[in-house]
């Protein structure tokens, strides 16, 4: 019992390193991005390149999985995605699903079809077994990286200068401009960034989520969960948000497994229903 | 009875009151301005009243029945329709097409989906009667999207008129329209049928004082003075806002 | 009848002239008897191709369904799936268990069934935002994919549903190994839908679609029922995606739970998008046009058709849905005029026929 929510923290985890860059872009942009996954699938077979082929070091591997598709994401913002900011949300949706198929495809013909391993350090393998509860080193590695992440971004965007041209940006665009902000370029950075999280969630998360070309299609929904659900006006919407999904599959899974992944369905609909602006959105958001 | 009458109507978005307990009173076959300087609540109001907004508090009366909770369909089917301070019209379609919609809508057809459009003599006769009415004859089948600035305005009225509601809600009808192309539009007004009531939002006091046999002032959301037009020019009060509003502009 | 007007007499010839002009939009033009002669000469023209065209044809009506709640009521749906999964299950079982024998009435029953998902979640789909309507639509055949997978003892699971024994088509058509008769039911039962799509956008319940997209707000505020219109548009869009499904399932005679897969959604949003939204035959035109790009690159890359389509879609994106739907209709422009000279000279053989289109 103990275990699956502990497992499920975990899980949780890791969809919020890998979709708070989304709820960002989305909140500050209005813009609705479905290849975010495919950002994290870079960061994962970026490791798997890194670690299996070239034997880099894995605390080494997963950093610069981070910086590579923070670069990538980067690139792909200042060339493509801004142009496509002001356009309509229908617009939105068919370029980034075009991404993503384009992805899926580049990435099953450059590395097979096949899913793919992290090779983890021994050390990191093997439980704790505390008061009882099974606890997996690598699982409790990723709460600790994930819990550190998650304050570390809270920090920023609370207490820095570009936290609050950020938190200006997001709240009113227009305001935000008419104070001086540049806010193309708060928004490519953050553009980077959030690739970036998501680079390393994916390679962090290689190992419990399974890694095989149709990764950013199978976690898309996923993603939307996170930030629809938790809503796009803080991070503490979508981190709680995540915790919930995580736990509610990982014991949705155990617990009524004929069920699969329909319970996780059905309660975003009815979230969505009961709350359109989000479970933890701000009563006067937009 | 009045016609309309709104009975301690609020309005809050967050921290700011829109709208503060409105009691506002319009009678039958009035010819009601309401006035007051920008951003005192008078678009508000109007939102009110046809249910694009909800109040936060009070309730609204139609011919002695309350249509608070009534959808904004709901009202226009009993009576009441409006026209928008920025144009809100159908711009891929033509003005033929939307007085059409209009008009198959109120005469219970609109829901029809076997029927072509058009192809009933009683709607297109209608149809007819506001295009002239309206001074479109010569634009009719233009796309809304390209016509004159005056031309798209006065569609506007016409959609609205079209509802043939008892009650009309203008919203500052002749906001933005060019001398030349204004006095088309006051004509049109001023010939609207005298059994119909209506409540005009306008910033130009000479087509008010003109217009009106009755003023509302409406000041920071609240109804501030309330009286026949020429108890309103006399009233000091009035003077004080208004000449208050000149210094600041 | 009318009240009468004290500003001008009514000119019974202006309004004769209005009722001509709000029925002209919806007489059939040359292009388009033209297009579907070609539609139905294909039959003999290309013998080889029955089973390429029959797919055609589905992925037609199939993109017809979306073009009406996308391009006629501005609803974006990652969903369409659901109703094209579920009546392609429905009319497999029926089949298979011997319930509705008769193929036509199986596919009527089946386009009900979708329907009736539809109006349900037409309720769930028509709140809150463009994001959540994708999420909302996306979920629902989402769910369906997993209930169909959960229940593999009725649906087949994985494996698909198979054992399907299609009878022949009202008692006489049975459907044949070269799918002549597949395609020919499939290609009939498009042109009856398309009739009918066609009816619903120039009515007058078409043209309050067409208002409350380009403006939701002024059609409420000239009494539109604006939500019921949408109920109403979303349950007949969710009725032919569930007839396209049906015809899937009645003439391959198996069902696969990528009936419900997000790819088919999104596909069918590029093929509606390659013809363009809002004036029906983008969806038909669009269905052509992918299926024949999806034969020439299969002779090329096969496995990796997903790559182009992708690319495809981040072009015409990047280049301007408007500039690539502009182009398509200064091309549709341009052969109209064609097709209006042509017309104009063989005319008076033809008054009658085109009367007779004209309709009531
Ligand atoms: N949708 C809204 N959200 C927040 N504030 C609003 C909204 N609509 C109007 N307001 C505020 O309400 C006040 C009254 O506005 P309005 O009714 O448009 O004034 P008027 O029409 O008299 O110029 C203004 O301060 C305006 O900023
Ligand atoms: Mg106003």
């Amino acid at each position: 019992m103990l275990t699956i929510l502990f497992d499920g923290v975990a899980y949780g985890m890791l969809l919020f390193v890998l979709a708070c860059g989304l709820s960002v872009t989305l909140g500050l942009m209005n813009f609705i991005n479905l290849a975010h996954g495919a950002f994290a699938m870079a960061g994962g077979y970026c490791t798997v390149i890194l670690v299996n082929r070239l034997g880099v070091p894995f605390v080494l591997g997963v950093p610069i999985a981070f910086l590579v598709t923070a670069l990538l994401g980067g690139l792909f913002e200042r060339t493509l995605y801004v142009h496509v900011y002001a356009r309509s949300h229908l617009d939105q949706v068919l370029f980034t699903i075009g991404l993503v198929f384009m992805s899926v495809a580049a990435v099953d013909y450059t590395m097979g079809s096949s899913q793919r391993f992290v090779q983890i350090p021994d050390a990191l393998q093997g439980q704790f077994d505390v008061f009882g509860i099974g606890m997996g080193k690598y699982r409790l590695l990723i709460i600790v990286i994930c819990g550190l992440l998650t304050i570390a971004l809270q920090l920023i965007l609370a207490k820095t200068r570009f936290g609050s041209r950020l938190r200006a940006a997001v709240d009113d665009q227009r305001v935000a401009r008419g104070l001086g902000i540049n806010v193309g370029a708060v928004f490519g950075i953050t553009f980077a960034v959030g690739s970036g999280l998501a680079g390393l969630g994916g390679a962090l998360g290689a190992e419990i989520l399974g890694l095989d070309p149709t990764f950013p299609l199978r976690y898309m929904i996923y993603f939307l969960i996170v930030v629809t659900v938790g809503g796009t006006s803080s991070i503490v919407g979508p981190f709680l948000a995540s915790i919930l999904l995580g736990i509610g599959d990982v014991a949705g899974k155990y617990y009524v497994p004929t069920l699969g992944a329909f319970v996780i369905y059905a309660i975003m609909i009815v979230v969505l229903i009961w709350r359109p602006q989000g479970l933890f959105a701000r009563s006067t958001a937009r | 009875m009045p016609i309309l009458e709104t009975i301690g109507l609020e309005k809050r978005f967050g921290g700011i009151l829109a709208a503060a307990n409105v009691n506002l009173s319009v009678k039958k076959g009035a010819r009601h301005a309401l006035i007051g300087p920008n951003g005192a609540g008078k678009t508000t109001v109007i939102n009110l009243l046809t249910g694009v907004l909800r109040p936060t508090a009070g309730r609204i009366m139609l011919e002695g029945r309350d249509i608070t909770d009534a959808a904004p369909h709901e009202r226009v089917r009993l009576g009441m329709a409006r026209t928008f301070q920025i144009n809100q019209l159908f711009l891929d379609l033509t003005p033929l097409e939307s007085i059409g919609l209009v008009v198959s809508e109120r005469l219970g057809t609109g829901a029809d989906w076997w029927r072509v459009v058009g192809s009933k003599p009683a709607v297109t006769d209608e149809i007819v009667e506001v295009v002239e009415r309206f001074r479109l004859t010569d634009v009719m089948h233009e796309r809304t999207a390209i016509l004159p600035y005056g031309k798209q305005r006065l569609l506007e009225i016409a959609l609205a008129f079209a509802c043939r509601p008892r009650v009309l809600l203008l919203d500052e009808p002749a906001a933005g329209v060019p001398e030349a192309e204004r006095h088309e539009l006051l004509a049109t007004i001023e010939a609207l049928p005298a059994e119909v009531t209506v409540l005009l939002i306008e910033h130009d006091m000479d087509l008010v004082f003109s217009f009106a046999d009755r003023i509302s002032v409406l000041v920071n959301g609240a109804l501030f003075v309330d009286g026949a037009p020429e108890d309103v020019a006399r009233d000091p009060r009035v003077k004080a806002v208004y000449l208050g509003e000149e210094l600041d502009a | 009848m009318v009240t009468t007007s004290a500003t001008a007499p009514l000119t019974p010839v202006l309004a004769d002239d209005v009722a001509a002009y709000l029925k002209r939009r919806s007489r059939w033009s040359p292009l388009e008897v033209v297009f579907w002669i070609f539609a139905f000469a294909s039959i003999w023209l290309f013998p080889d191709k029955y089973l390429i065209l029959k797919d055609t044809a589905i992925l037609a009506l199939f993109a017809l369904s979306l073009d009406l709640i996308l391009g006629y009521a501005g609803i974006i749906s990652l969903g369409q799936a659901a109703f094209f999964g579920i009546a392609g299950y429905f009319s497999g079982l029926v089949a298979k268990y011997g319930l509705i024998n008769e193929p036509v009435i199986a596919l009527v029953c089946s386009g009900v069934v979708a329907a009736a998902l539809g109006f349900v979640t037409s309720f769930l789909v028509l709140r809150g935002s463009d994001l959540t309507r994708l999420m909302v639509t996306l979920g629902v055949s989402l769910m369906l994919g997993e209930v169909a997978n959960r229940y593999a003892s009725i649906t087949g699971g994985a494996d698909g549903l198979q054992g399907v024994d299609i009878a022949p088509v009202l008692g006489r058509w049975s459907f044949d190994l070269y799918g002549h008769n597949g395609y020919v039911y499939c290609l009939i039962v498009l042109f009856v839908c398309f009739v009918i799509a066609r009816r619903i956008v120039y009515s007058p319940f078409g043209l309050s679609l067409r208002s409350l997209k380009g403006n939701a707000l002024r059609a409420a505020a000239i009494g539109i029922p604006v939500k019921w219109r949408l109920v109403a548009i979303y349950t007949v869009s969710a009725g032919f995606a569930g007839i396209a499904g049906a015809l899937l399932t009645q003439t391959t005679a198996f069902c696969s739970l990528d009936v419900f897969s997000l790819e088919r959604s999104a596909d069918l949003l590029l093929v509606l998008i390659i013809g363009g939204t809002g004036y029906l035959y983008g969806g038909l035109i669009g269905a052509v046009i992918y299926k024949f790009l999806q034969d020439w690159i299969a002779t090329l890359t096969p496995q990796y058709w997903q790559f182009w389509i992708g690319l495809v879609l981040v072009v015409i994106v990047l280049v301007g849905r408007e500039r690539v739907e502009g182009w398509i209709a200064a091309a549709r422009g341009s052969v109209a005029r064609l097709g209006d000279r042509l017309w104009t000279r063989i005319r008076p053989r033809s008054a009658a026929l085109g009367g007779a289109a004209d309709g009531d």
